[in-house]
């Protein structure tokens, strides 16, 4: 039921980018996406896109896989263009009832499709890569300094890494309560917006009751296993820079530097 | 009524690299009045097997039919089938939720546009055919006790009157007193409403006992579809898929491998003993 869902999910195979360390690809997202701020002109784009062309291909997980994720987004991203492309005053070059199109929102539509679509993608390409217990490991390690004015840097990251391992099992859950209620004559699919909320309660009741009773044995798991914070906590998997992750902070530094460069001179 | 299953398959995650062939080729008729039981382990195939009869997974490849009638045609009524054929999830005390016990079996009929009356008619007399002790019709769901809440469950499938009830692995969870209960329950129902049920289980044990037939599912193929003794003759095969043949038969091989020249087509506890005794002769010598 959930299988059109594929945006941003874990795509499972061997890449370079698999085995770069997290911290590497979450400093590169963000470095991504502001030099997606950065770049203002058609060249900036295309090498942006470029750049994300290379990384698609290193990441080895498949352009129809991607592209299929983008799809939940679409809707989104139609309705971001005609805003644009409609609200946007200036130079009116095509009218049509009370929608005026005009050359400075055509130009702002273009731009932002490009960059809403690489944004999503570039992001994307850090979660299809890299599984969410490295990443809050990644972010745990970055936010470390953190730590100092007494952020509780571990709790955060231990609550994320918590939140995101439980979505997919609420989405299997999600799934087998459905096909239960609709087995017993449930209808989901109803058109009718009041029969439509209706029907969400066979599904959330169970839904919530389940939810709390995890919550509850992983809390009863935790404790039986003596956790108690992340004072003097050592990981299994300690990350450790290797050379090809000094390389690909080279490759972002030479690419971020390209940005910048693009923008002054263009 | 009858279902024919016609060469199916079945396809997780389609088109990825994580696809996984769940059913291959599986063909197979259920007649009406037959009490089933389907065998496999972990990952056999059997749960999205039984999910294709009523519907719920639509087969990837292959042909259901129902009386005839193509269940993926344009013009089939899924509703109707899925009443007809009831499925009874693994842990269906999950899918609890309405205030009291009588409310949520009535929640199927309702589905069915039964009126507020017939929907509670045919509830009472569910909630009696699996034993729900009438104090605890208003109770909460949540309050039951695991095997009462399974039985609550069950009896919101039955409320929708099926012809055909599938229950995926009824006793999961359960302790032996609990188990034996509910096992003795649906061997009830089958005779007391005169329907076909297909018991979904990995357990030989604790299907023997009652049903007509067993199919064995391994690797998404049905590899045996016999009479529980005719499947049970072939207890090596059975142990090389993770599954075992009931207790006695066990014994009853063992006895035949040492020389005593005893039937092995025995189910339960009391023909073996019979059939033990009758050859205590030979124990003598």
């Amino acid at each position: 039921m959930f299988d059109s869902i594929t945006l941003g999910q874990y795509y499972q195979t061997d890449s370079v980018l698999h085995r770069l360390d997290p911290r590497v690809k979450l400093v590169g997202t963000f470095a991504y996406l502001i030099s997606l701020f950065v770049v203002d002109s058609l060249p900036g784009y295309l090498l942006a896109a470029l750049f994300l062309a290379v990384m698609i291909k290193l990441s080895n997980v498949p352009f129809r896989y991607i592209v299929r994720g983008m799809k939940t987004i679409l809707f989104l991203l139609i309705i971001t263009v005609c805003f644009n492309l409609f609200l946007t005053p200036g130079e009116v070059i095509w009218e049509f009832w009370i929608f005026k199109m005009t050359r400075e929102g055509l130009n702002f539509a273009i731009k932002m499709a490009i960059r809403l679509s690489l944004l999503i993608l570039g992001s994307s390409i850090m979660t299809l890569t890299t599984t969410p217990t490295q990443l809050t490991d990644a972010l745990e390690s970055l936010m470390r300094p953190l730590k100092k004015v007494r952020v509780p840097v571990h709790e955060i990251a231990m609550m994320m890494s918590i939140a995101l391992r439980f979505i997919p099992i609420l989405m299997e859950e999600t799934d087998k309560i459905m096909k239960a209620q609709i087995a017993r004559g449930a209808d989901f699919e109803s058109r009718n917006l009041i029969k439509k909320i209706k029907s969400m309660v066979p599904l959330l009741v169970p839904l919530f009751i389940s939810a709390f009773r995890r919550a509850n044995d992983l809390a009863m798991a935790m404790e039986a296993r003596c956790y108690r914070g992340g004072e003097g906590r050592t990981k299994m998997k300690p990350l450790v820079y290797s050379s090809k992750d000094r390389v690909a902070y080279l490759i972002l530094l030479l690419f971020f530097a390209a940005c910048i460069a693009m923008r002054i001179l263009f | 009524m009858a279902i024919k299953v016609d060469d199916i398959s079945y396809l997780y995650e389609r088109d990825t690299a994580m696809q996984v062939r769940a059913l291959d080729h599986v063909s197979v008729e259920i007649p009406d009045n037959q009490f089933i039981g389907l065998i496999g382990h972990t990952g056999s195939g059997k749960s999205t097997f039984v999910q294709t009869l009523n519907g719920l997974l639509k087969v990837t490849e292959g042909h259901i039919y129902y009386n005839g009638e193509d269940i993926d045609g344009e013009k089939f009524d899924k509703k109707k089938l899925r009443s007809d054929v009831g499925l009874v999830f693994q842990y269906p005390e999950h899918q609890l939720f309405e205030v009291d016990v009588l409310s949520d079996v009535c929640y199927g009929p309702k589905n069915l546009g039964m009126s507020d009356e017939e929907a509670k008619k045919v509830a009472l007399e569910a909630l009696e055919s699996v034993k729900m002790p009438k104090a605890l019709y208003k109770s909460s769901p949540f309050d039951l006790s695991g095997g009462q809440k399974r039985r609550a469950a069950i009896a919101g499938v039955l409320a929708m009157k099926p012809r055909m009830l599938i229950l995926d692995e009824p006793t999961a969870g359960l302790d032996p007193r609990g188990r034996d209960e509910i096992l003795g329950l649906i061997a009830e129902m089958k005779r007391a409403l005169n329907m076909t049920i297909i018991l979904v289980s990995h357990s030989m044990d604790d299907v023997a006992r009652y049903v007509d037939r067993i199919m064995v599912m391994g690797g998404g193929k049905l590899l045996y579809d016999d009479e529980p003794v005719k499947v049970f003759r072939h207890v090596r095969e059975l142990e090389e898929l993770g599954l075992s043949a009931p207790q006695v038969t066990y014994i009853m091989t063992l006895l035949k491998e040492r020389g005593l020249d005893v039937n092995t087509d025995v189910l339960n506890v009391k023909d073996a003993a019979a059939e033990i005794l009758a050859h205590r002769r030979e124990l003598h010598v």
